[in-house]
């Protein structure tokens, strides 16, 4: 059995890829619920059912896929460059930071500006704290993987201590969280009766600007060509160095709106519960809409219907919700080998 | 007795039919020259040999015995080494322990070392084969590390040998240490298959040599009957022509170095007081054992590294801003020493990587890019530059290198440059490309162009320059009119001895 390179990979199956991942994923899936001693099928139902099943989960659905779809194209824009930035989550917590700041009495403004006055904050503040990792990068070859997934880590912990310290709301009957939102920074909810806020759309513009950015200008092709070869880049006149600073900007500044988003949208206040890790799984659902940005919309939905059904699933039928980190984690392994059969051929024998 | 004989092999891929109906055969102690262009089905024949495919009629012989086809160790087994172009050596083992890998059962708990240091000394000594068994692979040079390759071979009990063009990465010197070292192997006996299509090592090395081309075997000739001209139309099935060399009045200076230095930070070599003249409508030959500066040289003229101190003029200005858009635009062409992995993107479309250099200045406002002119633009060269491909839109990494040269030429002189900076154009190319290659340099300079031409093959040089200058140890000297220089003051000059009288240089 040997790898043959592909020629061509057809539409396809690049189409069928992320599909057959999520047959893979829930095929294995089975075999840990039986384990768990119930039906496969009918828990598969009530994740669907919580999932899907009714408009009010739906909307959950969706609520729960706008972080993951500014934090998907955060990962999507860095890994495109191989610019390796594992720190999403607490870029996430600076926006939401940055939003606590400025949106909590610091200005009041009608909606119209307050609304981008606070995302453009978390943006910057999501920017701001990568230049640090950056600079390291570019200036003295320290690896972006240690020094941005460390970073989330200070960053929470800075958090813990303002929300237990100066930024402690008296309000909160002490639990550790800060003051509200001014209602003109708060997005309104675009469904009735729902969580579903106006997040969602621009968490789509968004999408559509980095797939814009990325197929249509020389910004888009710097960065593709970076990540591809950076000696040819080189060549071509490409400075890798801002090209890198260019990526982490994007990254960091979307990473940083998922945290505006999830304050200014659904919370409506900082918490230490704001993210349980939306950081970490935009990087899967980056890898399972192969860097696409549009892409990252259909697996955001994708990941977000799952995590919301498998806590339906464990109300209902008697499995730990873990099984949707179980889900989620197969169908990015069988992403993973399937990118590999869409460049290579499995060839049998000789 | 035939050491080794190949009947009848057929082997189609699809559509293509790379082996067609091959047969030939290798005596004991008889160096045997495969020669073919680039596809001509050199490799799938070897890779039939090493059980990497199997052939769809047809068999192998060793010594009279069928070799079981698909099975790499049956070959191995049956006495046959192979020298890949590639080495397939690990950089961070030991020589030794590159040449044990593989040989243990992988159940024994610990390698029998002292067997094997024996038997190395014993296969070096008697072949002149001489190599610190000790050394990391990672610091030898590639001379040394082809000699790895081969003792591995050797250790392994091979009486057949297949080199995989093994000259292609070695200096003149190293070269003719490899040939010694042939010549001493064929002498005790063993056998060697000798792939290349450098027409003057074959000739040099071979006993006899058989000619492959689109899959058949067109000719098989006694080297002693051999020349050069009837081996180049055998492989090529018609004749070649080089360029013809001319000279032209030259105008203007294009290029001009004073004083040039640069202090290398990442440890390759340096230059010490680079001072160089390029005019309009010359070629000046740069010649150097690899690693002497060239490096350093080229990438100032390409705009990629910033000297240290003196003065690079430019179409007669002083050049302060190092932008290879900058010189792309203001009519530099810059063809790269590594041509598929500086020169294009592989992964990028044929289209996209056309536009690399001008990616910015061909964008619509400098942001927005005009992908219907770009791909216009990428048909009409390939076309023009019948550049073998599956359109613009596919991916480059399929493109042969010869193509990728093309593509590379096509991207750059399309624009009639004003100064071409060529590193080591035809390297590694077959005769059909290096001809193409060396007429497009031509044609460039006929129109006008200065060129600055690097290259490790004299040959070539001396071929197409009309003033030859030597880079040793980060120092040039030169450049002396060519027809004043013979192969073996350049070949001095490159390990390091002054040219008598260069003082009063042309």
């Amino acid at each position: 059995m040997r790898l043959k390179t592909r020629r061509n990979t057809p539409v396809w199956l690049i189409a069928a890829l992320p599909i057959l991942s999520i047959l893979v994923a829930f095929i294995f899936g089975a075999f840990f619920i039986i384990w768990a001693g119930e039906s496969p099928i009918t828990a598969y139902i009530a994740l669907i059912n919580g999932a899907l099943g009714s408009s009010f989960a739906i909307t959950e659905s969706l609520t729960r896929a706008i972080p993951l779809i500014f934090t998907g194209l955060a990962a999507a824009v860095a890994f495109r460059a191989k610019f390796w930035n594992i720190g999403a989550e607490g870029q996430l917590y600076c926006g939401a930071m940055a939003a606590t700041l400025v949106g909590t009495g610091m200005i009041d403004l009608p909606s119209i500006i307050m609304i981008p006055v606070l995302f453009i904050a978390g943006a910057l503040a999501g920017c701001l704290i990568l230049l640090l990792p950056v600079f390291l990068k570019t200036h003295m070859k320290v690896d972006e993987v240690v020094t941005t997934l460390l970073l989330n880590f200070i960053i929470l912990l800075f958090v813990n201590m303002l929300l237990e310290g100066p930024w402690k709301d008296p309000m909160a009957m002490g639990w550790p969280q800060a003051a509200r939102i001014i209602d003109n920074g708060v997005l309104p909810t675009i469904v009735a009766k729902s969580r579903l806020h106006f997040g969602i759309i621009i968490a789509l513009v968004m999408s559509i600007i980095m797939w814009a950015i990325l197929r249509f200008t020389v910004w888009g092709y710097e960065i593709r060509a970076v990540g591809y070869n950076q000696q040819a880049s080189t060549f071509y006149g490409i400075s890798i160095n801002k090209s890198v600073l260019m990526v982490a900007l994007f990254s960091g500044g979307l990473a940083g709106m998922a945290g505006v988003s999830e304050v200014t949208g659904l919370k409506g206040y900082l918490t230490l519960t704001l993210s349980p890790g939306f950081g970490y799984t935009g990087i899967a659902v980056a890898m399972l809409a192969q860097l696409h940005p549009i892409g990252v919309i259909v697996s955001a939905i994708f990941l977000a219907s799952i995590y919301v059904g498998a806590d339906a699933m464990s109300r209902t039928v008697d499995i730990p919700n873990y099984i949707a980190d179980i889900l989620v984690a197969i169908s990015l392994l069988s992403v993973l080998v399937g990118s590999m059969l869409a460049r290579f051929r499995i060839v049998w024998g000789k | 007795m035939k050491k080794l004989q190949f009947s009848k092999i057929c082997k189609n891929f699809g559509a293509v039919v790379a082996n067609d109906n091959i047969s030939l055969s290798l005596g004991e102690g008889e160096i045997l020259s495969l020669l073919g262009e680039n596809g001509a089905g050199k490799t799938t024949l070897m890779n039939i040999l090493f059980g990497h495919y199997i052939s769809d009629k047809g068999f192998i012989e060793v010594e009279g015995k069928r070799l079981t086809p698909g099975s790499t160790k049956a070959s191995l087994d049956a006495g046959i080494g192979m020298v890949h172009q590639h080495f397939t050596l690990a950089e961070n083992l030991t020589v030794l322990e590159n040449i044990i890998l593989g040989t243990e059962p992988l159940s024994r708990l610990w390698s029998k070392k002292k067997l094997a240091y024996k038997k190395l000394e014993a296969l070096s000594k008697r072949f002149g084969l001489l190599i610190n068994p000790d050394a990391k692979v990672a610091d030898l040079t590639v001379g040394e590390k082809q000699r790895v390759e081969i003792i591995k071979a050797l250790y392994r009990d091979a009486s057949i040998l297949i080199l995989d063009e093994p000259t292609a990465v070695l200096t003149p010197q190293e070269t003719i240490q490899l040939f010694k070292v042939l010549k001493e192997m064929v002498n005790a006996g063993l056998s060697i298959m000798f792939i290349s299509h450098k027409l003057n090592e074959i000739l040099e090395i071979s006993d006899r040599i058989v000619v492959l081309r689109h899959g058949k075997l067109v000719g098989e000739v006694a080297t002693k009957k051999a020349n050069k001209e009837l081996l180049a139309e055998m492989m090529v099935g018609h004749k070649v022509t080089r360029p013809a060399y001319e000279k032209l009045e030259i105008g203007k200076a294009v290029v001009e170095l004073n004083n040039v230095c640069l202090n290398a930070s990442d440890g390759s070599l340096g230059l010490s007081n680079i001072n160089l003249k390029i005019h309009e409508k010359e070629i000046i030959g740069l010649a150097g054992v690899s690693g002497n500066g060239q490096f350093g040289l080229a990438s100032i003229l390409q705009g990629l590294t910033h000297p240290s101190s003196g003065e690079f003029k430019l179409f007669g200005q002083s050049l302060i801003k190092y932008d290879p858009r900058y010189l792309t635009k203001s009519g530099v062409a810059r063809i790269p020493e590594d041509r598929s992995k500086e020169g294009v993107i592989g992964e990028m479309a044929l289209w996209e990587n056309f536009l690399g250099e001008e990616l910015r200045s061909k964008a619509k406002s400098g942001f927005i890019i005009d992908k219907k002119k770009a791909v216009n633009n990428a048909e009409k060269l390939i076309k023009e530059y019948d550049i073998r491909c599956e359109g613009a839109f596919a991916s480059t990494r399929l493109l042969s290198g010869g193509n990728i040269q093309k593509l590379i030429l096509a991207r750059s002189l399309s624009n009639n440059p004003r100064f071409i900076i060529a590193n080591k154009p035809a390297r590694g190319l077959d005769e059909g490309a290096i001809s193409f290659v060396q007429h497009q340099i031509i044609n460039a300079k006929t129109k006008g162009a200065g060129v600055l031409l690097i290259s490790e093959d004299l040959d070539e040089i001396f071929e197409l320059s009309d003033r030859i200058a030597v880079i040793f140890d980060g120092k040039l000297q030169g450049p002396f009119d060519a027809s004043s220089l013979t192969i073996n003051q350049v070949g001095l000059m490159m390990s390091g001895e002054m040219k008598e009288g260069s003082f009063n240089e042309a």
